[in-house]
Order: structure tokens, then sequence, then C-alpha cells
């Protein structure tokens, strides 16, 4: 692989449109990403893609830190994107790149950024086909923004939706939670502590699609992401109309992630996770999704979580608690400190 | 641990029935107020027995005039101010450390050596510790005082917000607050202090005072001996947070506070002056005292009209009985502090939405 | 008041400590609890060591040291 020898930062020039910029993507970019709609360079990508019935998803990645246990910056903005495909009960086929990179940026955590993403785009079976770069002065980007653009083809007799919700379907969940939040708030500067925590920052379309495909039951999924488990659960009950009703003893917590939180004062329903979904299920094929997440690598840990209920007054999320007490669930502030008290 | 908790609820229907009338207990510990909440307990107690949250938060006790003399400190470019995260939504009179953080010189911290830290690292700012909590903080302040005395870190100083447990408590059952039947005593403040300060408040207002823990099963355990107590008609002093909790308490930490602090009359939020309720830092130290170095005084903030916080803290109304509640105070745009604090009275009432959770 | 975990030292200089709790290791000073020694369990708030915790009573306590067996082998090295 042919580098430019003269730089080993990034300069505005690099997203200027001229020799640099060519040099840039040739030499940097491409060799990462490696497949052949994006080698055609086109300003815009030719995909054969046959079907009527698309998933169309963007999201924007700003992370920091930009490099943590578990991943980085690059994996997560691939598998982000890709898991809001495949909750949408689509398999993804075709990724874009957007990168606004700070002048004075070095090169080697570019490429390490770039190896990331072209790693988590094979092991997804995934392509970037299209992308752009661009560069802004220094202090206006924190570094590096990626956003990612994903389409997806919808599985066939797949009808997801709030409208489909029912009252008695079972909740899912493929793991455990707050690994991703907890391991990124132990690597921020103001916090910073030791660990062994692991992001589980993955991929989710393989096992949503095996989900999708080999049962009939599912009438919608998530994946907490942002807000955690108590955001997507409080999304999903006021859109819905219906409560819902968890029960803490069934939550999958590592204790090293619990533990974490209790020193901050956490809760770990609030923290974000990135390679969990949440299936709502009927209970007749409760047991059937069960089994499927199980034998997959990134189920094994999987458990129904509760159910859906009917709503009194307001539709409500609630848990029952270790001691079989009940409390309600709150929709997160949307930024959590930690507390001393 | 289920039989445990079932033999704490079978003490608290057994008061319930001795006695025959509503029954109130206090706690007085931010933290008791989370756990509480968390563990979904009140879901589990009978409806004769509340559970009542007391002033026992620095979200929700500290005065908006302590508040507007940090801001004011925010203001200035040569100063940067460390807090835990506790205070940053807390708000002033017209704003709070939140909005004052793209400013950038606010800084999260978890310990106070962190923020003697940030001082040494930014030998041209006067780093300004935003220095609250009861009887367990106040020695980590304390540390660090001396700390920066001894190494002459004279760009380091703290605004003192540290308040005490036991004055609060007194005000509180003199002002003839018959509401209050006994005291659900705060676990970590007693690893310092000693369960034994809670001595004075049994003998002189016959209120039972039991020390627990934050773990569900603890603080079922408080209150079922404290049930267990009130059927006797008795009121005795007790802990039963026995990993950690001693008599005497850790007089290492009691030494350093007493000799960095003083005990002087302070506001309290909604609760007005107490006496001899907050800790200002010794002649000696007094360089070290933000208030001394930046010619400030410590004024109670403003009243907010309609604003019941107060008597909501003393657990004499209910959140919906503020005028305010739930119509110019909400969770978003909080007024008084008991809806500040997202485990506060009134921010749980709000968000149930009126739906009780005590049965 | 306040938050504080129960957490085990694994390196001592000093009054500077490296406490552990799950796994997670955070930096604590023992200046309030001059007689804690390498291996010690204490409770640990605002990055202060300020109790020792009785290890009997702990499983007794908290949930999270009741289930974990392994609480009681967490490694430890001496500093430096």
């Amino acid at each position: 692989m042919k580098k430019t020898s003269k730089h080993d930062r990034i300069l505005l020039a690099h997203g200027g449109g001229g020799q640099l910029t060519d040099d840039l993507i040739r030499h940097h970019i491409l060799p990462s990403l490696n497949n052949e709609v994006l080698a055609e360079l086109g300003d815009s990508a030719n995909l054969n893609v046959s079907s009527n019935s698309l998933c169309f998803t963007t999201d924007s990645y700003v992370v920091k830190p930009l490099f943590f246990n578990g991943g980085d910056i690059g994996k997560l903005a691939v598998c982000g994107t890709i898991n809001d495909l495949a909750v949408a009960g689509s398999k993804p086929v075709a990724l874009s790149l957007s990168l606004i990179i700070e002048d004075g940026f070095e090169f080697k955590l570019l490429e390490k950024i770039l190896a990331s993403v072209g790693k988590a785009a094979h092991q997804n079976n995934i392509d970037i086909v299209t992308g752009d770069t661009k560069t802004v002065e220094a202090g206006a980007a924190d570094k590096i923004f990626i956003n990612t653009a994903g389409i997806g083809v919808k599985l066939a007799d797949v009808e997801m939706g709030f409208e489909k919700i029912t009252i008695g379907d079972k909740i899912i969940i493929n793991g455990t939670i707050g690994d991703h939040g907890m391991t990124i708030i132990s690597q921020r500067e103001d916090i910073k502590f030791q660990s062994q925590l692991q992001s589980d920052c993955a991929g989710l379309a393989e096992i949503t699609c095996e989900l999708l495909e080999n049962t009939s039951g599912i009438s919608f999924m998530r994946d907490p992401t942002r807000g955690g488990l108590a955001a997507t659960l409080n999304e999903i009950s006021r859109s819905s109309g219906l409560s819902i009703e968890i029960r803490q003893i069934d939550i999958p917590v590592k204790p090293a992630v619990q533990a974490a939180a209790d020193m901050l004062g956490f809760d770990v329903l609030t923290i974000a996770n990135e390679g969990k979904f949440i299936a709502i299920v009927s209970p007749e094929s409760a047991d059937d999704c069960l089994k499927i997440c199980k034998n997959h690598p990134l189920g094994k840990e999987a458990k129904v979580i509760g159910e859906i209920c009917r709503s009194r007054d307001v539709p409500v999320v609630e848990m029952i608690t270790q001691i079989g007490g009940k409390r309600i669930v709150q929709m997160p502030y949307g930024r959590e400190l930690p507390r001393i008290c | 641990m289920l039989d445990r908790i079932q033999k704490a609820q079978n003490l608290c229907e057994a008061a319930c029935k001795a006695l025959g009338w509503q029954i109130n207990i206090m706690e007085v510990c931010g933290t008791h107020t989370v756990s509480i909440f968390r563990s979904g307990i009140r879901s589990t107690l009978p409806k004769e027995l509340k559970l009542l949250s007391g002033p026992g938060c620095p979200v929700c006790v500290t005065d908006q005039g302590y508040i507007d003399n940090v801001l004011h400190l925010a203001d200035r470019d040569d100063c940067l101010i460390a807090t835990y995260g506790d205070m940053i939504r807390v708000p002033g009179k017209n704003s709070s450390l939140e909005k004052k953080q793209a400013k950038a010189n606010v800084k999260v911290v978890l310990s106070s050596e962190d923020a003697l830290q940030l001082a040494k690292d930014n030998p041209e700012k006067t780093v300004v510790f935003v220095a609250v909590g009861f009887e367990t903080t106040a020695p980590a302040t304390a540390v660090v005082v001396k700390e920066a005395a001894e190494q002459a870190i004279d760009n380091f100083c703290i605004l003192s917000g540290h308040k005490l447990v036991t004055p609060a408590m007194r005000a509180l059952l003199s002002a003839k607050n018959d509401k209050i039947d006994a005291f659900l005593c705060p676990g970590h403040v007693s690893v310092i202090i000693g369960y034994g300060a809670f001595a004075e408040i049994v003998e002189d207002f016959g209120r039972p005072c039991v020390v627990a823990g934050f773990e569900a099963l603890q603080i079922m355990e408080g209150l079922g001996e404290i049930c267990r107590q009130l059927t006797a008609g008795k009121a005795e002093l007790k802990s039963i947070y026995n990993a950690v909790v001693t008599e005497k308490g850790n007089i290492a930490a009691q030494k350093i506070i007493d000799e960095c602090f003083e005990a002087v009359d302070g506001y309290w939020r909604g609760l007005g002056k107490i006496e001899k309720s907050t800790l200002k830092l010794k002649d000696k130290y007094s360089r070290f005292d933000a208030l001394t170095r930046f010619n400030m005084r410590e004024t109670p903030g403003e009243e907010i009209k309609g604003c019941r916080c107060g008597e909501v803290l003393c657990g004499l109304i209910e959140p919906p009985e503020c005028g305010l509640f739930g119509q110019n105070c909400t969770s978003q745009e909080p007024i008084g502090p008991c809806m500040v604090s997202s485990e506060g009275a009134c921010a749980a009432w709000f968000k149930y939405g009126g739906i009780r959770t005590s049965g | 008041m306040c938050l504080a975990i129960p957490a085990r030292i694994v390196e001592l200089e000093g009054d500077r400590a490296v406490v552990d709790s799950m796994g997670n290791r955070w930096r604590a000073k023992t200046t309030l609890l001059p007689e804690a020694k390498l291996g010690d369990l204490i409770l640990i708030h605002a990055g202060f060591a300020i109790s020792l915790v009785d290890e009997e009573e702990a499983k007794k306590t908290w949930q999270l040291i009741a289930e974990i067996n392994e609480f009681q082998d967490t490694p430890n090295k001496i500093s430096g």
C-alpha cells in the first residue's frame, strides 16, 4: 500500500478536492474498505437491489474517547447503523461513510479507525459503497466525526410496529445491559478508572434476521442505545399506549458493570448498549425466540425480562424489584452525571 | 433474603395494626431517598405506613444564595469550578452550573483530591471547590484544605456548603412537627459521627432512631426495627448497619473536621436558618474560604412565591398540595429543590402523574 | 448520605491506595483510615476510605457481595 510519505497528520488541504484528497482516498481510505462499488469512486454508488421494500437510516458518531475497550468510533459507526436496519426487520445491504476530520488529526489514528470500519463491515457482510471526506480547522470537530447511512432490504412477511404490540407479549433481551456505556464512562477523562469492562459493540443483523426468518410472533424490535433500556421501554410504552412490566431479577447485568454503576450512582437501566436489542414477541413464540438467541454468539445470555400490560390511567414502565417491590422506570434525563449522594 | 424481608414486613404491619393511626417515618439522607425509590420499597409497605423524604440531600437543601455565589464565580475568567455531579442541575436565581458548562470552566470531579489536582495543573486559575455534603463528605474536604495549606497551593479554595444532620433533625422536631414518628438515620453519616450521635434525638424528643445502610434489605430491616419499637411503645437508638457503623464513629475523620471547620448558623433551602448547622472554615484556614478570598457574603436566596418545598421537606404536605406543582414547577423546568433532585419527593410524584406506588 | 461502596485495597503506598470492586480499580486515599492495610475491605466514599468493612457482615449486607464467591480472592499486589 503506497502511502503519502510526507504527511503524518491531516491537513485542511486533504479535504480540498485536489491532489491530497485523491491521495487520502486512494491510499488510506480505499485499501481499508476494499470493494468494487466503492473502487469506482463515482459521485454516486450504483447498486443492484431488487426490492420495493427498503429501509433507510442514518446516524452520526461523536463518541469520546475515540478508542475504548471492545471497539472504537469506526466499529461503532458501522455496527450502530447496521443495528438500526436490523431492528427495523431488514437485511442491511450497503452503507455510506462520511468523515469530518480536524486539521492535525494523526494519520495513524485515522488508519486505525478505517481498519476498524473495514473489519466491522467485512464481519457483518456489508460494503461501504460511497463516502465523503471533509476537513475542518483544528477544534471544530473534536478530532473526528463520522456519519453513516444505510440501506436494508425488508425481510419478506415481516410486519412490525407499535400497533402490532399486544397485551401479554413478552419482552426479550439478548444479553447483559450497560456494558458499552460503563466502558465509555470508565475511560472518560473526568472519571477514568481501570477495569476489565468491554463495550458490547456488535452488528446484530445476523441474529435478528435469524429470529425473523424462523419465527412469526415478533411484533417489535429496538436497540437500546442512548438512554439504555429505560429510554427504549419508555418510548415503546408511550408510542403503543400500553404499559410495560419488567423484572429486575431477570435483567442480565455483569457484576463489574453493576459495581461501577453503584460507585458512581448510575442506574444501569439508563446506560447505553451497542450490541443489544429487545424483541417484543407473542407468548407462544417466546421459547423459540430464546432458543434461537441462545444458539447465537450474541444471544447466549438472552432472557425474557417482562411483558406488555394494559395501561391504567397513563402508560407506564414498571419494574418488579429484587425485593418484590414495584417502582416506575422513568425516561432518563438524557445526561447521566456521577453522584456522591 | 425473602424471608428476612417478610419478617420486616410483618413487623411493619403489626405496628400499623397496633397503633391504628398513620405512621410517618422520615429519612434524612438523599441516598436513602434514592435507594427507597429504586428498590420499590414503598409499594411493599402497608398503606398506613408512610415514608417521608426529609431534608437529606445537597440538591434539596443547598440554599439558592449559595448556588448564586458559585455561579458568580463561574462567570469569572480566572476561576475554575470543581463540583460533584450532584450539583450541576441545581438552579440559582437565573441559571445553573449545567448552563455554564458550555464555558468549559466547570469540571465534574469524583473526589476533593481531583479538585486539588486541578489547582496544581492550572496555576494561572483559581480553583473553587463546591464543597457540599453532610458529615460523610466534610472530612474529604478537610483533608484537601490541610494539604493545600501544607503544600502552599494558594490557587485553591472552597465554598463550603457542608451541613450537619442532627441540627436539621432537631429543627424539624422543634417546629412542633408532630408528624414525624421516627427517623431512619443515615448509614454513612453514622460511619463518621457514630450512631451515638443520634442519642440526643431519642432522649430529647422520644423518637426511635435506627441507623441503616442503603441496600433494600437494610432499609426494610431498619423499618422493621422502628415498627417493632413503635408497637412496644419504645423509643430507642439502634444501628443495624453493623458492617461499617460503630457507636463512636471514625475518630480520625471527626478530628480533621474539627481541626478545619467550626459549626455556624446556616441557610437551608426551604427550611430557612438553622443554628450551628453548617460548617465554616476556621480562621486558621480562612484564606482557603472562597467567601473570604472573593469578598462575598452568604445571603439567603429569595423566597420563591408559592414554593412550598419547605413543607414538603418537613413532611407536612404532599407535593400535589403545592400550587406550583405540575404547573410552573415541572421536572423539565424545576423551581424548587424537591423537583430539581430527580429523586426528590416532587419529582417522583410528577413522573408518576399522580399514580402512587404505595399500594 | 452518601454513596459509598465496599472495595478491597489492592495497592497501598503511604496513604495512596488502589481499591478493587468486582474488577474495577479506583484510586483512593486512606488518610481518614490510618489503620487500613493491604488486603483490607474498606468503604470508599468520594475517593476516601472511611471505614473498615467487616467481611462476614458484608456478605449479609451487600447483595452483590453475597452473590459473588470470588470476592474473597481479589488479587492484590504491593505497589511500585
